[in-house]
């Protein structure tokens, strides 16, 4: 057999599954055919009283089904016959007569736990690398497995609803402590352990498992806790999904449907939503941006044969203002490196240590690190008002005020000071990075690292690279990054880079919109309607306007009128109103809390009354975006299609489930789009002239990306 | 020793420290070991030093918290370096960071390393206060017992005085006198006066103002930016507003009536940490450093604790300078000690008495003859504080540099402590 091993000894058969030539072990169509001929033979061996599954790959029980082969699926009733024929596969496990001890080291995911689930017993080692969990809803599908059956009756329904519904993935304690396994061992003790146990299974023991407290017994217990369990679930879900994502209500019903009427019903049930979902659109849109995020982290950002980055080990950070500090403790919390902090003064530097640290004690409240890991984490801050430690640095983030001369100045005092194989960072967002090298020695070794406010949460980062940024810097930085946890997009040095370009034209249609009268809560709500995390006014206020002024006047400058502000904008920061940071912007903040729409804006910005609201305004917004993507694209901002989707997608929050802004004209088709263009041109005028790109493929019918499967 | 041995030369690189505050005062959720750490760090930094070529660090600490009793470990287990660094907390009272010193300069002679961390951390706002024996007993023997019933049995005989906490004292376990008592013994037997000790406190805050202000001082501290965000980077025993009225106002301690010492002419209980690199000259030259100076010799000594308590510099500095090879006047700048000016003013009239050299050196000279501009020309530790374990690091730190400023080739440190021990070291600077 290819997949998997067995021994014989003692009257327990020891399964490992390694599949060959993959790093990881899936549930791919060859194991499951193995794993069924390796079922008729445990069955059929008197010899074989238990059985224990473990992995043969280092870090990885099983990591789910495979992916490929689900995204290869061309219609319902294909996907429909493949999960029902895993879910007999898997029914056969707990049919076989003979207890399986699932050993489970290293992931555990999806198709993986509900292998495991239908085991007799699981035990896992305490071991960082052992994560468990039904990630499916993340790629808008459900658990089909029997996942949505035997996990709520393991663990009770309310806490299996908590795994499926936000594909949540656990560690092992947390695991162990919710049910899932039912021993937690030292990884070196796995073997010994799941074979004293299968031992036990076999003479007849049964493990007692706890059936939760008095209230977990009415809720998870009883049809009418269940009742409410589920009520408000569906509740809490619709108001979190706004319907825009299927797969987690769909989960819902599968986990009602199958408690109401049993395993099999349930199963049934499970399998046919599953068809649905597999084929959808907003299934393929998550997985597109699933393998664009797994292709980006192997991604080295240069094209051909690419040098291997530089090990960063000690960071210093020039500029210990907001942005500076939270990138210092965003590099300490993730890359656990060491960092630098300096600034002109030393209270600057003792706020932006305050910062930095504030990230740690965030982590350490949400217990993502233990107080030793804080202990240590901690220790890696330091910060002064010289230039102390610089020589050390391997990487250098400039964080200053955004001015082209005290940059200069700054670059000129880095450069002074650090070794020839240190790499150099602008933090800027408005600043051409090649301006900025002007003045330095060493140009080649000069990019910027766009990075997002608020740092801990955003998770993208643009890289931009000059035409003399070289190879090695390029590969650096873009590393780095992802050791930060970001997902990296390498971008070209041009205007509002890739993601402040194509904001600029939304939020600006948006502020015009705003002059014609329409309220900003309209405005906001039609862009949540779209499926952002927030409209665009609200963005403004979170952003900062004069953040956003700033960079709206530089890409003016840069692209004309077809990128001209809104007037207001500027009134607005003469006026003080900064956005959430100074308590007042459009909206109005009371105690950090957002109040309501703040009526003086209207006359501030000069709104006229609106008669009726505009029929077209979610498109105004939407098309300006999507038609500068495809201006920026064609202008060589990203390196392909995918960097863009992915750009927006982690850089605005431009709905995931629609797949990116060129994904999205993808779906469209580029030809309705030049015609809804064409159209809003018509009423609006010449800023909504389809994008050349757009109109070359409208004429060929060609698309930015290779089409989904079908 | 020194250059004869297989490591050839030790060389002082670099040195920091952290502000030395009263106790109780800016410092004082702090402990120690995150004294020392703070201190550690800023040193890697200032010396732009590669954690990983650190081979062992030596701290001196003289009240360890019972939560953390090898301090030096926790500071080697810092994220700058790799974990396997070995480290030792060493105590010989106010001379343990000196001592941690010369442990680090006999490892690189003899050639077992070549980059050592040496220094020392004090939390005096953090000494640890002790349940009473016989409560700890019971707390212990309930702890042990196997049923609940025994266990309140064993608690039903706990009586409210065992409740009264056991605070350490700074007092001679073999004499049961106090520092303070000793020094007042002290002034009485050598004549000092108030005045004279008086006048030797405000000297010492008067240098360590000037000190602060021309920033000599300042740039050896290393500033702290502490949890609440405050930051504090200044030592804050210096008085700007001292006057000999002012002191003379105040009562003496620990004699009422016929009394000299008062706090004002006395070193103050100070939190603090220090740390100083020390390389091979070598290793120093050859990773391209240009070290502060050079450790030429060293000494101690002890004294019967029933004696004199704090005569011991007295008895190390003619021991080190002869182990140096020089004389008195080859000296260019010293620092002492000042755990009281009545123990300063009496070891330099030691120091400077043939009648005295005669009786307890056997020698016809006296060992020294001071220069007044070149002793503690920064102040001491009257002014700045006195972290016991950290002090020796200071003074060090303060030395080496002002050495290099003043362009003096040899420099002495002396340094009294507890158990009637005194400790001296020669510094070179080619």
């Amino acid at each position: 057999m290819g997949a998997f091993r067995c021994a014989v000894s003692d009257g327990i058969a020891r399964v490992v599954l390694d599949l060959p030539g993959e790093p990881v072990n899936k549930i791919t169509r060859s194991v499951r055919e193995e794993l069924d001929q390796l079922l008729d033979r445990l069955g059929g061996d008197p010899g074989v009283r238990a059985v224990i599954l473990s992995s043969g790959k280092p870090d990885t029980f099983i990591a789910g089904a495979d992916i490929e082969e689900f995204v290869a699926l061309r219609s319902r009733e294909e996907a429909h016959e493949l999960v029902r024929a895993g879910q007999r596969l898997l029914n056969r496990l707990p049919a076989l007569g003979k207890p399986i001890v699932a050993a489970i080291h290293g992931a555990c995911l999806g198709g993986g736990l509900e292998t495991a689930l239908a085991c007799t017993y699981r035990i896992a080692t305490d071991h960082p690398k052992t994560q468990i969990g039904l990630p499916e809803v993340q790629l808008g599908i459900i658990p089909a497995a029997g996942g949505c059956q035997r996990l709520p009756r393991l663990i009770g329904v309310r806490a299996a609803l908590d795994i499926i519904l936000a594909g949540r993935t656990l560690p092992a304690h947390r695991a162990y402590r919710a049910g899932i396994v039912d021993e937690l061992v030292h990884p070196a003790i796995l073997d010994r352990v799941a074979g004293e146990a299968a031992a036990r299974l076999a003479a007849g023991w049964h493990p007692k498992r706890s059936r939760g407290g008095l209230a977990g017994l009415f809720m998870d217990r009883t049809p009418l806790g269940r009742a409410v369990v589920f009520r408000l679930a569906a509740r809490r879900l619709l108001r979190q999904t706004r319907g825009h994502y299927p797969a987690p209500l769909a989960a819902l019903r599968a986990v009602r449907h199958g408690m109401r009427h049993g395993v099999e019903a349930g199963l049934e049930l499970e399998a046919r939503l599953f068809a649905d979902l597999a084929v959808g659109e907003v299934s393929r849109n998550l997985v597109s941006i699933f393998f664009a995020t797994t292709a980006l982290k192997k991604d080295p950002g240069v094209e051909g044969q690419a040098p291997p980055p530089r090990p960063v080990s000690n960071l210093a950070v020039v500029g210990a203002g907001f942005m500076g500090a939270a990138i210092g403790g965003v590099a300490v919390a993730q890359a656990e490196v060491d960092v630098r902090l300096r600034d002109t003064d030393l209270s600057r530097v003792a706020r932006g240590l305050a910062t930095a640290q504030g990230i740690l004690a965030e982590r350490l409240a949400r217990r993502r690190i233990t107080k030793y890991d804080h202990r240590r984490l901690a220790a890696l801050l330091s910060g002064g008002t010289g230039w102390e430690g610089f020589r050390r640095a391997d990487l250098v983030i400039e964080a200053v005020f955004e001015d082209l001369e005290v940059k200069h100045h700054v670059f000129q005092e880095i450069e002074a000071r650090v070794r020839d194989d240190c790499v150099i960072a602008s933090n800027t967002s408005t600043i051409p990075i090649a301006r900025i090298a002007e003045v330095t020695r060493h140009p080649e070794r000069v990019l910027g690292m766009h990075f997002f406010s608020p740092v801990d949460r955003m998770p993208l980062l643009e890289v931009i690279v000059t035409d003399r940024t070289a190879a090695w810097v390029t590969v650096t930085a873009v590393a780095f990054g992802r050791r930060m946890g970001k997902t990296v997009i390498v971008v070209k040095d041009q205007p509002g880079f890739w993601v402040n370009r194509i904001l600029a034209p939304y939020l600006n249609e948006a502020g015009r919109l705003l002059e014609e009268g329409v309220p900003m809560e309209v405005l906001d709500a039609a862009m949540v309607r779209f499926g952002f995390p927030v409209g665009p006014i609200t963005l403004l206020d979170e952003v900062g306007l004069d953040v956003a002024e700033k960079s709206s006047h530089v890409l003016h400058q840069a692209f004309g009128d077809r990128l001209a502000p809104m007037a207001g904008l500027r009134r607005m920061v003469e006026d003080g109103r900064l956005g959430r940071k100074s308590g007042r912007g459009f909206y109005r903040y009371e105690g950090g809390k957002r109040q309501g729409p703040d009526a003086a804006v209207y006359r501030i910005v000069g709104a006229t009354r609106a008669r009726a609201l505009p029929d077209d305004l979610q498109d105004r917004m939407v098309f300006a975006l999507l038609n500068e993507a495809v201006r920026a694209l064609d202008d060589g901002v990203v390196r392909s299609a995918r960097d863009g989707d992915i750009g927006a997608v982690f850089g605005i929050g431009y709905p995931a489930f629609r797949g990116g802004p060129l994904r999205y004209l993808d779906t469209l088709g580029a030809a309705r789009a030049v015609e809804r263009l064409a159209m809003l041109e018509r009423r609006h005028g010449a800023r909504f002239g389809p994008a050349p790109g757009l109109l070359r493929l409208a004429e060929a019918g060609g698309r930015f990306h290779a089409p989904h499967p079908r | 020793m020194g250059a004869a041995a297989a490591g050839g030369r030790v060389a002082i690189v670099a040195g920091c420290r952290t502000p030395f505050c009263r106790a109780g005062s800016d410092l004082k959720d702090l402990t120690a070991v995150e004294l020392a750490r703070h201190a550690t760090v800023e040193l890697v930094h200032r010396a732009e030093l590669d954690g990983r070529l650190v081979d062992e660090m030596y701290f001196g600490q003289v009240v360890p918290s019972p939560l953390a009793p090898n301090l030096a470990r926790e500071v080697s287990l810092l994220p700058q370096f790799p974990r396997t660094i070995p480290a030792v907390t060493i105590n010989r009272a106010c001379a343990s960071a000196n001592t941690a010193i010369t442990q680090a300069h006999d490892q690189i002679a003899l050639g077992h390393a070549k980059v050592i961390i040496a220094g020392g951390a004090e939390s005096l706002s953090d000494i640890p206060i002790l349940h009473s024996r016989r409560f700890a007993e019971m707390l212990v023997a309930a702890g042990r017992a196997k049923t609940l019933a025994e266990r309140l049995r064993i608690l039903a005989r706990l009586r409210p005085r065992d409740l009264i906490p056991v605070t350490p004292a700074i007092a001679e376990p073999s004499t049961g006198e106090t520092m303070g008592q000793s020094a007042e013994k002290m002034a009485k037997i050598n004549g000092i006066s108030r005045q004279d000790q008086d006048r030797f406190a405000l000297r010492s805050h008067q240098l360590a103002l000037a000190g602060t202000q021309d920033g000599r001082l300042a740039a050896e501290i290393a500033p702290m930016v502490l949890p609440s965000g405050a930051v504090v980077a200044k030592d804050n025993g210096i008085r700007a507003d001292s006057t000999l009225e002012k002191m003379a106002n105040l009562r003496p301690v620990f004699d009422k009536r016929y009394g000299t010492v008062t706090a004002a002419n006395s070193s103050p209980l100070t939190d603090g940490a220090s740390a100083v690199l020390l390389m091979s000259e070598d290793a120093a030259r050859a990773l391209g450093y240009a070290p502060l100076a050079f450790i030429r010799s060293y000494a101690v000594s002890a004294v019967d604790p029933a004696d004199q308590l704090l005569m011991g510099p007295a008895y190390a500095v003619p021991r080190a300078l002869e182990r140096a090879g020089i004389s008195w006047q080859d000296i260019g700048l010293v620092e002492m000690h000042e755990a009281f000016a009545a123990q300063v003013l009496s070891n330099i009239q030691a120091l400077e008495s043939r009648e005295w050299a005669r009786q307890h050196l056997g020698r016809s000279e006296a060992v020294a003859q001071f220069d007044w501009d070149a002793l503690n020309v920064m102040g001491g530790s009257i002014a700045i504080g006195h972290p016991f374990g950290a002090t020796g690091g200071r003074l060090t730190i303060t030395l080496a540099n002002e050495m290099r400023r003043r362009g003096v080739q040899f420099g002495l440190i002396s340094v009294c402590a507890q158990g009637g021990m005194g400790f001296a070291m020669v510094l070179e600077q080619r």
